[in-house]
């Protein structure tokens, strides 16, 4: 859905999403590298399991929501990545303990 | 992870690292008052600045002059003595002036004499049939992406909606190689007719030419269709198609992505929460608060400034931070104030700034089929609640936004409101047959972004916070 600009020389920083490896770059937060990754990181609604995509990337619609290092609900538009960083793709409702 | 504040109280605490937050802190910092600049994003620049400190986007003319502008207020902060903390987010501010703030998973408190709240904007809902798929988001969602990260859409994309954001961001997009297959601009017809008063003032603003450079630099790559009446995003678990009305004629077209964009409004979330009044705005379709000349509210020692105080636009924003902050030296340290520019001429550049704001809001101003949605369109992303079923609540008692709350849990998730709160006000006086200033909006309350019980208990406590608890 999105390619990288040629002007972008920011270091790699390197992601794992449900597992697989993923390449993002440094200040990317973690929906951004999420989107340009190429994956279905669609996540489910805690109310229906309806698929979504962030939508406003700013800190205000919560459809971005995702699990970060084990801690669920995270506003992935506001974490950036970080070396190592376990992403998991969120379906439904945050986990009791996570 | 993050910095903590260096200290319990400061003299101003301005909270938005946008233009009118910049300003602001910058204004007090170097006037001598101790100040504390909080934002929630991992850089300053708010929005219309946003990642100016990081962007990978170093092609200057790509993000264009008033994208870089912002470098000098940064500047200036940085070499003002004020203390900035980013990646801190606020979840409450009271009376007391006593402001709570997530760093890092952990809250603290520092009290204030002065908050200047900067929270700036967030794009209005849009809620069209399907606009919860995956593959729609609004066109600020993709101008950040653009900003932060040099990611452009390379994929069938679609631009609806209208106002100068939606041109902007469709020019920068082309800019940097992206792809954009058709632009649908829902700009009423008779809106041309209404604005045409006040084209003079805007003509003679600075905006008048750029916007005519932009729109002719997006016409002359990209298909564009005006008079757009109706849009609907189709797909099953992902966006495949957009279909619209335009002069009588229904068209559908394949889309991955589509960005929506009908505007800004006051970003009101923490304000609200914290008791200032607020009145509905019938010309801009919002509720903005209630202030007297300096933007200060009916809540003591707060003001508030930029596009959080009716929409304005950021060179407004940035005047309008520099007088709350005059304002909060003036009160505070009334010798440094005199070292400040007079009020005067503040007041005089934000006249200029304002110039030409009625005639995009006249022109601008979102049609009601798409501020005010029918059948199965959702209206609540979080609780995924439809207008029929708001609708359907009205008729049996429901009578404002905050018993829908009791009857459909609308606002009640995550986003508090945020996606929701003005399509529930506009319809529920619509069908009530009500003025939106009658039938209100949310009651809002701390914390305003979702915090942890965890976090909430772990707040230090004094000896009386555990007394004022503990039993027997």
């Amino acid at each position: 859905m999105f390619k990288r600009s040629d002007q972008d020389s920011r270091p790699s920083v390197h992601i794992v999403v449900d597992g697989a490896a993923v390449a993002a770059r440094e200040g990317d937060t973690v929906s951004a590298a999420l989107l340009a990754s190429g994956r279905d990181v669609r996540r489910a609604t805690a109310v229906s399991g309806a698929p979504r995509l962030p939508y406003c990337m700013m800190g205000v619609c919560f459809d971005c929501l995702v699990t970060i290092d084990g801690v669920g609900n995270r506003q992935g538009c506001l974490v950036p990545v970080a070396e190592g960083m376990q992403i998991e793709i969120q379906k439904g409702k945050r986990e009791i303990g996570r | 992870m993050n910095t903590t504040p260096r200290r319990d109280s400061y003299d101003v605490v301005v909270i938005g690292a946008g233009p009118a937050g910049l300003a602001a802190a910058a204004t007090a910092a170097e006037a001598g008052l101790s100040a504390l600049l909080l934002d929630e994003n991992a850089g300053p620049g708010g929005q219309v600045w946003r990642a100016i400190a990081s962007t990978p986007v170093t092609e200057r003319g790509h993000l264009g002059a008033d994208y870089w502008a912002g470098t000098e207020l940064v500047e200036a902060v940085r070499s003002s003595g004020a203390e900035i903390i980013q990646r801190a987010t606020v979840w409450s501010l009271d009376r007391n002036l006593e402001i709570g703030i997530s760093l890092g998973g952990a809250s603290c408190f520092v009290k204030a004499r002065r908050v200047i709240l900067a929270t700036g904007a967030l794009e209005r809902p849009f809620p069209i049939p399907g606009w919860t798929l995956p593959g729609v988001m609004t066109a600020g969602a993709a101008q950040t992406m653009l900003k932060s990260s040099g990611l452009v859409p390379d994929r069938p994309t679609v631009i609806a909606g209208q106002g100068p954001l939606l041109w902007l961001l469709a020019a920068q997009i082309l800019r940097l190689g992206g792809r954009i297959d058709r632009i649908l601009d829902t700009t009423e017809r008779r809106n041309y007719l209404a604005a045409l008063p006040h084209a003079f003032a805007f003509m003679t603003s600075p905006y008048f030419a750029k916007g005519l450079a932009l729109m002719k630099q997006v016409r002359a790559k990209v298909p564009v269709v005006t008079g757009v009446s109706e849009l609907a995003a189709v797909g099953d678990g992902q966006l495949a198609t957009v279909t619209y009305l335009s002069a009588g004629r229904r068209e559908t077209i394949p889309a991955e992505l589509l960005l929506l964009h009908q505007g800004v409004v006051p970003n009101v979330n923490l304000a609200m929460a914290t008791g200032i009044e607020h009145r509905w705005d019938d010309l801009q379709l919002c509720w903005s608060p209630v202030l007297d000349r300096d933007g200060n509210t009916s809540v003591e020692g707060i003001a508030i400034a930029g596009d959080g105080a009716g929409i304005g636009g950021a060179e407004a924003a940035i005047v309008r931070g520099r007088i709350a902050a005059r304002a909060a030296v003036e009160a505070l340290a009334p010798a440094a104030a005199a070292r400040l520019a007079p009020m005067a001429s503040f007041n005089a550049a934000l006249v200029r700034a304002e110039r030409g704001r009625i005639f995009l809001d006249t022109l601008f101003r979102p049609a009601p089929q798409f501020r005010i949605p029918s059948d199965d369109t959702i209206v609540c992303r979080c609780e995924e609640v439809s207008a029929k079923d708001i609708l359907d609540a009205v008729a049996i008692g429901a009578t404002g936004p905050n018993q829908l709350k009791a009857y459909r849990r609308t606002g009640m998730g995550p986003c508090q409101g945020r996606l929701c709160g003005l399509t529930v006000t506009e319809l529920m006086a619509q069908a009530r047959g009500k003025s939106p200033q009658e039938i209100g909006y949310y009651r809002l309350r701390a914390p305003v972004k979702p915090i942890t019980l965890a976090e909430l208990a772990a707040v230090p406590k004094t000896e009386a916070d555990v007394n004022a608890v503990v039993r027997g």
